[in-house]
């Protein structure tokens, strides 16, 4: 038990790595993309720099900025972003790239989605069949995204039947409970095509302009919190807007599709 | 099924191929969740063990209380450390949220209860025996929780293990003040949640394995280095 003990202390002592880093938040679905895996390696080796990502939703990345609680946040909702830089918690906001999102669901399509011309069109269709459909329910860019789409078809979610089911968790789980099910699903194309568990599912719609996807950049505001990385925040933006990461963003691929598109203005 | 047999030789390969990650995060559950025992048993073991020798007026309400918090809902302790530790809030210029010491507060915080309460119950009917002997003999306090202590060793071993079994397994505690860092603070549980949500769930089963084997592992040491389960020892 006591050389248990003296080990145990010595593994603790020894935990502390002192490389520059810094924590950055971001979006279940940047993360599930696999484009960090690309990134971070990257940065690492350009700017020494360690990256932690606190992968959450746009929701909780938000109040983490606020508290201060990392330096830097990479998100996608616009709306709240703005809201998040006009009230001081972010310095400003630097938009980086995007993706789109898709409707998933059965491949047999019981509400015929596939020949819809516009998303609110396809929404409108599965409202009327009363076809299952899982939301995230959690507050995240993704689900805010969701219930724009659906006040742009004139829809109140508030007032759907049990068809509509918000599960309150992150894209990869409410995949899982979609595939399940085999419910309708709003997801970014990069977590679909990133997601293993795909069971009966496949995209049925996508394209629509509404749908485009832009992920920003904000540092935390040092005049807010005094501690953050302000330094090491400074540079990965600069990074993020260069052109080695442009080259990787653009060229960043699953099974043959490109799932980002770079557009800082440089 | 296939799933089942496909998380087996996931955590077959794992295991075989020395997977430098796996065991990285293995190492890191091992520390929180080790570091984490000790402390609280060393606040547990003393605790339960005075709480069965010494009668006060609210020794039934504290028994009560203590009781009722072994079933803490980790994902509310989790928040509630968050909250104490964010940058906002009252310890957050000790700067340690999203790091393995505060998974470690975390735990302490979920298994102390547990482990002195299994403790206190052991040490009340070991009390009912030594009672008479202790009191005759004239010991003070101090020297009757040591003696207590020693001679019920077995059962607070026990207790002890009851604590990390929760330590190691917990997930949405740690999920919260961790945030679940590659590199940083990602542990086995946390990893397991994460590729469960990536739909990799033969990996996940994997980690879940290896996750198991690893409980059993340290029960089986500890055993081992305090000598219980031996012929003529109890």
């Amino acid at each position: 038990m006591k050389s248990l003990i003296t080990a145990l202390v010595v593994a603790l002592g020894t935990t502390a790595v002192q490389a520059d880093t810094m924590k950055m938040a971001v979006t279940t679905s940047f993360n599930n993309s696999g484009l960090s895996d690309v990134l971070l390696p990257a940065i690492k080796e350009d700017l020494d720099l360690d990256v932690q990502l606190l992968i959450v939703g746009t929701g909780q990345a938000l109040r983490l900025g606020e508290a201060g609680d990392v330096d830097a946040i990479l998100v996608h909702s616009k709306k709240a972003e703005e809201a998040f830089v006009a009230d001081g918690y972010g310095t400003h906001r630097r938009e980086i790239m995007y993706n789109d999102f898709v409707l998933i669901g059965p491949s047999d399509d019981p509400a015929q989605i596939k020949d819809s011309e516009a998303a609110k069109d396809a929404l409108a269709r599965i409202e009327k069949a009363q076809a299952p459909f899982v939301s995230r329910g959690d507050d995240s860019g993704t689900h805010k995204k969701e219930l724009s789409l659906w006040a742009g078809a004139d829809l109140a979610p508030a007032t759907f039947d049990e068809w509509y089911k918000a599960v309150g968790a992150g894209m990869g789980a409410s995949l899982n409970t979609a595939a399940g099910m085999g419910a309708y699903i709003m997801s970014d194309r990069a977590s679909w095509l990133n997601f293993d568990n795909k069971a009966d599912l496949a995209i049925l719609f996508a394209g629509d302009p509404v749908l485009f996807n832009q992920y920003a950049y904000i540092p935390v505001n040092p005049e807010k919190h005094a501690h953050v990385n302000k330094d090491a925040a400074a540079q990965l933006e600069g990074w993020l807007v260069g052109d080695r990461a442009k080259g990787l963003i653009d060229s960043y691929t699953i099974n043959g599709e490109k799932l980002f598109t770079f557009n800082a203005q440089q | 099924m296939n799933d089942i047999w496909a998380g087996l030789s996931s955590a077959f390969w794992l295991v075989v191929t020395g997977d430098p990650d796996l065991i990285e995060i293995t190492l890191r559950s091992l520390q929180v969740s080790l570091t984490a025992l000790v402390i609280a048993s060393a606040i547990a073991l003393p605790f339960g063990t005075w709480l069965a020798i010494r009668r006060f007026r609210f020794r039934r309400t504290a028994i009560a209380v203590l009781n009722s918090l072994m079933g803490l809902p980790p994902v509310v302790v989790g928040l509630i450390v968050y909250l104490l530790l964010s940058r906002s809030g009252p310890f957050g210029v000790l700067g340690l949220l999203f790091t393995p010491t505060a998974m470690i507060i975390a735990q302490v915080i979920i298994i102390t209860p547990l482990i002195a309460s299994i403790t206190h119950q052991a040490m009340r009917d070991l009390w009912a025996e030594y009672h008479d002997l202790l009191i005759s003999l004239n010991t003070t306090p101090t020297r009757r929780i040591l003696t207590l202590i020693s001679d019920g060793r077995r059962a607070l071993l026990t207790a002890a293990l009851a604590g990390f079994g929760r330590a190691i397994g917990e997930v949405g505690a740690i999920m919260i003040v961790g945030g679940n860092i590659d590199h940083a603070t990602r542990v086995l549980t946390t990893s397991i949640a994460l590729e469960t949500g990536k739909g990799d769930f033969a990996l996940a089963l994997g980690l879940g394995f290896v996750l198991i084997a690893l409980a059993l592992t340290v029960n089986l040491i500890i055993h081992a280095l305090s000598r219980t389960e031996r012929e003529g020892r109890w």
